[in-house]
């Protein structure tokens, strides 16, 4: 068997008798029969390391790999220098706890400065939090943090990820908070629909954008009207990626700004983990969840980070806080940081620029040959119909090595481009495309 | 352990002084000392209803959350926005550090006497 | 300094090739005015920025970790170089279920191991950490109520001495907290708990870890789950102390309906300064069609192969995340289960109770022990009360100390039903020589709480940084740098 133990036997015996005890099983006398477990546990003995990697490469080699990627709805395949890993493999960042005792943990308070920093940047937004589980509870709790006494319903754009959809309705369920779906008319957020479910009881609208189908929202004037009435909150879910090159939640008027950061730097890792980004603006920066970091001095006067604003939180207003959110993630805000810092502002924009010039240029070849495509303004996904089965579709690509994009029905399909698609294997789609 | 000889205060530590159909409310400086460094307020908005005994307002200091009680019932006139910006403002002269005027009152809690007060605390400490 | 300072114009990692295809953006209406103020820097001043403040950090790596409550064991290296493996991280989680085989193994292996573990019948992945799984959890006893008709089940026992989330997760999840004082042993009070369930329609359920906060098994928990079902509430346990009991006392057999564990506390995954954990949670049969999320299955009806699939419960709840939770933290922790097997599992645990109950008989002459327990399970509390009415030396003033010794303070002030303490929980992974300079410290550091309290009034005077201005943090927020 496998152990992590240090203490020998005889050291364990020798500790026991220093403390007055015989036996080990002593020390678990005051459980009671009636509970205590009997016999052994139905599991494997344990085994070597090298047994060990033997069979979990034995199992990660039951997947399949595809080095050939178009497929995104909400997980996206990114160029991940290798800086990245290198970083979040350190052994002191990756073992650490959350900073509680600012003394020791400055490293890694202030590389949570700097990812608030950097969120708020991309976003234009004044305050970010240290991250929450992902884009799809960040989406939740953010509706949540918008519920007032007077203000119980949330309206949701019905063009955003299902999935996400499906965690704010359970969010929802939690609270008993009014959930209303605003309906979609022509792949985007119906403007009238929004209109007309507007009132003095909403607390927040929110939109994704870019959107489930790719498309760009007109998010501005979502903004006015979410804005027309006071007490109703803007929250734009927004991917961090196209934030290179598109106009920041900021820029459309949104009060938070939040999604799923792991296009910036993680890998997709079969859903997780990654994380969630919540960014407000300044007036709104009590009502966020989770851990925040500050900056201030120390007694000699020297600058220092700790954490703060903690009276939002759990450990302190208990069943009073918003949210009970405690671990976060805090390993993966790291590596967002690292990545963006990598790529940096031209970095950043050509990323950016590529996935929004690869999927208009698939697109385009798309329709060359035969499929119709759904949107007009989008950023790196888009929507293609088609008369042949999408089952037909998917099978022809795989069998190449290639994963197509997320099917919608049994005629639509989500394509989704990055940085990471070279022109070849878009053509390539296209060539085994023709022959189906 | 400051004291004020013109307000009344509720046994939760909240004094208040009465100025015609308003009420002016702060908490006492026996209360701020106790919970040390104030670093934020959360106050009512204006025209909000509050309740005789029950929670108007929170203050937090780095370690705690407490509630700030109502000694009347009546609607809020106004706000010492100034607190909003500078919490400290209530640790450094408690009873300058009004936190809301309250006017339309319709009742008044059990308030006791300046007197009354200073020995409820002296009993407490 | 912050990497925003170190950023100099036109440096940069060369990390894309060229755009192969025209480049196109998008139209103005949508373009991003906004400046950007990402930092630009050469890969080799980068690289030394996060080893610099690798430096200025500290774990499990660095040095003793006895954080009560948290379980900071050592993390082992093989764990980080499995789930590396790009056959786990290059997965898409849309990918079809027959492309992703390995993916569903480890999902199904790890839940029938935890549900062994822990005697539950099923388990999800799906929950990110503890607090999500608390949420999730709740949930489930809200959504079999509500199944029942039970619509004024919304009142969830909490006793005094648990961890903030317990409350703010009922709250999240629309029910209404009930505190229960504990009794003079740091124990649930029976008669309050029976005063409190006895007849009453309205109770939603318990929450409740064991063992409990202060480091103590509950000898009377089969009477508190009884007490509990007879008046219709459900069981939920905390998973945060599990690591005393593995292979010795499993909640199912307590009577608990429910359950979420740590697999960055009791299996090993490391915390990564803050996260991610994972927080999976496991029911027993009567709630097993509320889940969240999809399970494994063995066999998929649209195929003739044998394969995994996927299925969803009859009456989820729906989803608590985005897919399948933390996958790559389940894989190191089904790595780690895998070590150690049978035997090393009950082995583990059996180790992290000696561990605490040499570190607390050690330690009892110098630091009184809340509840002064004859035995603790993994972890044990000092109650410092005396120091500081005797030296002016508190809870804070020897976690403080403890900084310039290299060694991480125990949780402090926690439970909240302890006024001055320091929860230790030493973990089965650190040797004797380690506990006993670990003790030795201690020891010192109460000497020096009597004839030079001063010194640790000041401390630590070591680290990278002194004491900091929290107060001044938190009433001018400074929350990111400012360009000019």
């Amino acid at each position: 068997m496998g152990t992590f133990v240090p203490n020998t036997k005889e050291q364990q015996l020798e500790m026991l008798r220093e403390i007055g005890y015989e036996k080990l099983d002593d020390l678990f006398a005051h459980i009671p029969d009636d509970v205590k477990f009997q016999g052994e546990l139905d599991l494997p003995a344990g085994m070597s390391e090298m047994e060990v990697a033997a069979e979990m490469q034995k199992i990660a080699d039951k997947n399949v790999i595809y080095q050939s990627i178009f497929r995104g709805a909400g997980a996206y395949k990114h160029y991940i220098p290798a800086i990245v890993g290198s970083v979040i493999s350190n052994e002191t960042l990756q073992t650490a706890y959350t900073p509680y005792q600012a003394e020791i943990s400055q490293g890694v308070l202030q590389s949570i400065f700097e990812y608030q920093t950097m969120i708020c940047d991309l976003t234009g937004m004044d305050v970010s939090n240290a991250s929450v589980y992902d884009g799809a509870t960040a989406a939740g709790e953010a509706v949540a943090m918008c519920r007032e006494r007077k203000q119980n319903k949330a309206l949701i754009s019905g063009a955003i990820q299902p999935s996400v959809m499906k965690v704010i309705e359970t969010y929802c369920f939690g609270n008993e908070m009014e959930l209303e779906v605003i309906e979609v008319k022509d792949g985007k957020t119906d403007l009238d629909d929004l209109k007309a479910k507007m009132s003095d009881e909403i607390a927040c609208v929110y939109i994704q954008h870019p959107n489930y189908f790719g498309n760009l929202e007109d998010a501005a004037e979502i903004g006015e009207i979410a804005h027309s009435f006071k007490k109703c909150k803007y929250i734009m879910g927004v991917n961090p990626i196209s934030l290179g090159i598109l106009k920041t939640p900021r820029e459309y008027g949104a009060d938070f700004a939040v999604g799923e950061g792991q296009p910036l730097g993680l890998p997709i890792a079969f859903g997780g983990p990654y994380l969630g980004f919540m960014a407000s603006v300044d007036s709104m920066k009590r009502k966020l969840p989770g851990r925040i970091v500050g900056q201030t001095v120390d007694h000699n006067g020297k600058t220092g980070y700790v954490l703060t604003l903690q009276a939002r939180e759990q450990h302190i207003r208990r069943e009073k806080a918003s949210s009970n959110i405690c671990s976060n993630q805090a390993l993966c805000a790291l590596a967002v940081g690292v990545y963006l810092a990598a790529m940096g502002n031209q970095g950043i924009r050509d990323v950016a620029t590529q996935c929004y010039s690869k999927a208009h240029y698939m697109a385009k070849r798309m329709e060359e040959i035969g499929f119709t495509v759904e949107n007009k303004d989008y950023f790196h996904e888009f929507v293609t119909t088609s008369e042949t089965d999408i089952h037909v579709i998917l099978k022809a690509l795989s069998n190449e090595g290639i994963l197509g994009g997320q099917p919608l029905d049994l005629h639509r399909i989500l394509w989704c481009c990055t940085e990471m698609n070279s022109k070849a294997d878009i053509d390539r789609v296209i060539d085994i495309l023709k022959e189906v | 352990m400051v004291i004020n000889k013109d307000a009344l205060y509720a046994k939760t530590h909240e004094w208040v002084t009465f100025d015609g159909d308003t009420a002016l409310i702060g908490i006492s400086d026996y209360a701020q000392s106790e919970l040390g460094d104030l670093v934020f307020v959360n106050l009512p908005e204006e025209g909000d209803e509050v309740t005789c005994g029950e929670a108007f307002a929170d203050v937090e200091s780095v370690k705690a959350v407490s509630d700030i009680y109502s000694p009347v019932s009546g609607v809020v006139a106004a706000i010492n926005e100034e607190l909003l910006d500078a919490p400290e403002k209530i640790n450094e002269d408690a009873f300058g550090a009004w936190f809301i005027k309250v006017s339309d009152i319709t009742e008044k809690g059990e308030l006791i006497t300046p007197d009354e007060y200073e020995a409820l605390c002296e009993a407490e400490e | 300094m912050l990497v925003f300072e170190k950023s100099r114009p036109g440096r940069g990692v060369s990390a894309l090739p060229k755009c192969d295809v025209d480049v196109l953006t998008p139209s103005d209406k949508d373009l991003r005015k906004a400046e950007l103020h990402l930092p630009e820097m050469a890969e080799v001043d980068l690289s030394r920025h996060y080893t610099e403040l690798a430096h200025k950090a500290h774990g499990v790596n660095d040095g003793f970790y006895p954080l009560g409550s948290c379980t900071m064991k050592y993390n082992p290296r093989v764990n980080e170089k499995i789930a590396a493996l790009p056959g786990f991280t290059d997965i898409h989680p849309l990918q079809p279920a027959r492309t992703a085989q390995g993916c569903l193994q480890v999902i199904k292996e790890i839940s029938e191991a935890l549900c062994e573990i822990t005697g539950m019948s099923e388990f999800t992945l799906q929950p990110a950490a503890g607090a999500h799984g608390e949420f999730t959890g709740l949930l489930l006893i809200k959504a079999y109520h509500l199944a029942n008709g039970d619509t004024q089940r919304k009142k969830i026992i909490v006793p005094d001495s648990a961890h903030g989330t317990n409350p703010a997760s009922a709250v999240m999840a629309g029910m209404e907290v009930i505190n229960v004082d504990s009794d003079d042993k740091g124990l649930v009070d029976l008669d309050k708990l029976r005063e409190v369930c006895e007849g009453n329609d309205e109770i939603a359920g318990l929450m409740l870890t064991n063992p409990n906060t202060a480091g103590l098994f509950d000898p009377n928990i089969k009477e508190i789950t009884d007490i509990i079902h007879q008046c219709g509430g459900l069981c939920y346990y905390d998973g945060a102390n599990l690591n005393a009991v593995m292979g010795w006392a499993r909640p199912g057999d307590m009577g608990f309906d429910c359950v979420h564990l740590n697999l960055h506390k009791t299996f090993s995954t490391p915390h990564g300064g803050g996260g991610p954990g994972s927080g999976p949670v496991g029911c027993k049969e009567h709630l097993a069609k509320f889940m969240p999320g999809v399970k494994v299955v063995d066999f998929d009806e649209h195929s003739d192969e044998n394969m995994l699939s996927f299925a969803k419960a009859e009456a989820s709840l729906g989803e608590m995340k985005n897919f399948y939770g933390n996958f790559l933290v389940a894989v190191k922790a089904l790595t780690y289960i895998k070590m150690l097997g049978k035997e090393g599992i009950p082995e583990a645990s059996k180790n992290a109770v000696l561990n605490a109950n040499y570190m607390m008989n050690k330690l009892k002459g110098a630091y009184d022990m809340a509840f002064d327990p004859k035995v603790c399970m993994h972890e044990f509390v000092m109650d410092l009360s005396r120091q500081a009415k005797e030296t002016g030396v508190t809870a804070m003033d020897i976690a403080k100390g403890l900084l310039d010794n290299n060694i991480h303070p125990p949780t402090m002030y926690f439970p909240l039903t302890v006024h001055e303490a320091l929860m230790a929980e030493p973990c089965e992974t650190e040797s004797k020589e380690t506990l006993d300079d670990a003790i030795r410290v201690f020891l010192e550091l109460n000497d020096i709480a009597y004839s030079d309290p001063e010194k640790l009034h000041m401390a630590p005077v070591k680290t990278p940084v002194t004491r900091l201005d929290e107060v001044g943090a938190a009433r001018h927020p400074v929350l990111k740098y400012e360009f000019e």
